[in-house]
């Protein structure tokens, strides 16, 4: 309980940077830290204790695997969190292009 | 599990880091610490095909950011600046959803199964037809699930990584942009 509590603590840290700061990279970087937290969320809840990695490696014996759905969605989800990386990164390369700073504070013309 | 704590202990820090310090560079690299890190972890959890899948992912994030970097600025001119009155505003309503959040996930945790016992009531299942010759046939079973049992799945996978591949190139492209 205390692993799964310290995954939360990582999210709260990526909300944290995606609300108050002003920078935004620093905003990417939150959106990446919330991804990790719950991919690592979902590892530690198909972990299972003593238990080899779900990979078959001797027929006929008494099979002692770990969770092998969270790992398939999670394989899923890392890939896709590159892609929505680099298009917001893409975004933000752009938007510096036009207004020079990456302070959203700065940025008043975003209809331009 | 002792190394499983260092490591959380380890990411909490470098997250922090990333999220304060005022060279992007190194919160970039702070960054790369963090997933590294969920990399490591991976294996201790007995999920191979995860860490390299995690590797690979990680290493291309570090990259795409420092190339925005290089190409921009890497001093974070906000950090020093008093706050202003949105931002107190951001940072009180956070604290109140990161109360009201630990308290619903505090009450959610008692529920879920404990560590390191998980029900796996659809893994038998599936791990019982690639043992048996009228399943998949792979050894692998996280690959069994994500090329056979679920690959509609994996084909949504390939159509958002093919659309955001489409719209990187169309917003970074030089021809046909206005000045």
């Amino acid at each position: 309980m205390i692993v799964f509590a310290s995954c939360i603590i990582l999210f709260l840290i990526g909300l944290y940077a995606i609300v108050t700061k002003r920078n935004l990279i620093k905003i990417a970087i939150g959106f990446v830290l919330i991804e990790y937290a719950v991919n690592l969320f979902f590892a530690l809840v198909g972990f299972k204790k003593g238990a080899l990695a779900p990979i078959i490696t001797k027929l006929d014996t008494p099979h002692n695997f770990v969770d092998p759905i969270p790992q398939a969605l999670v394989l899923t989800a890392i890939v896709i969190g590159l892609a929505t990386t680099a298009l917001m990164l893409t975004v933000i390369l752009r938007i510096y292009d036009r207004y020079k700073t990456f302070d959203i504070a700065e940025i008043k013309r975003l209809k331009g | 599990m002792i190394e499983l704590y260092l490591f959380l202990i380890f990411m909490v820090t470098a997250a922090i880091i990333a999220t304060e310090i005022k060279d992007l560079m190194a919160a970039v690299i702070s960054l790369g610490a963090v997933g590294f890190s969920v990399a490591i972890m991976f294996i201790m959890l007995q999920a191979p095909d995860l860490a390299i899948v995690q590797i690979v992912v990680e290493v291309l994030t570090i990259v795409i950011f420092v190339a925005v970097i290089l190409r921009t600025t890497h001093i974070d001119k906000t950090i020093g600046k008093k706050l202003s009155g949105t931002q107190i505003l951001a940072i009180v309503s956070f604290s109140g959803f990161a109360i009201l959040f630990l308290i619903v996930m505090f009450r959610t945790l008692q529920e879920i199964p404990a560590f390191g016992e998980p029900i796996m009531k659809v893994a038998m299942e599936y791990i019982r037809l690639g043992l048996s010759s009228y399943g998949p046939g792979g050894a692998n079973i996280v690959a069994n699930v994500i090329l056979d049992f679920r690959a509609l799945d994996t084909l949504g996978e390939a159509t958002v990584l093919f659309t955001s591949v489409i719209a990187v190139v169309t917003l970074i492209r030089k021809s046909g942009r206005k000045k």
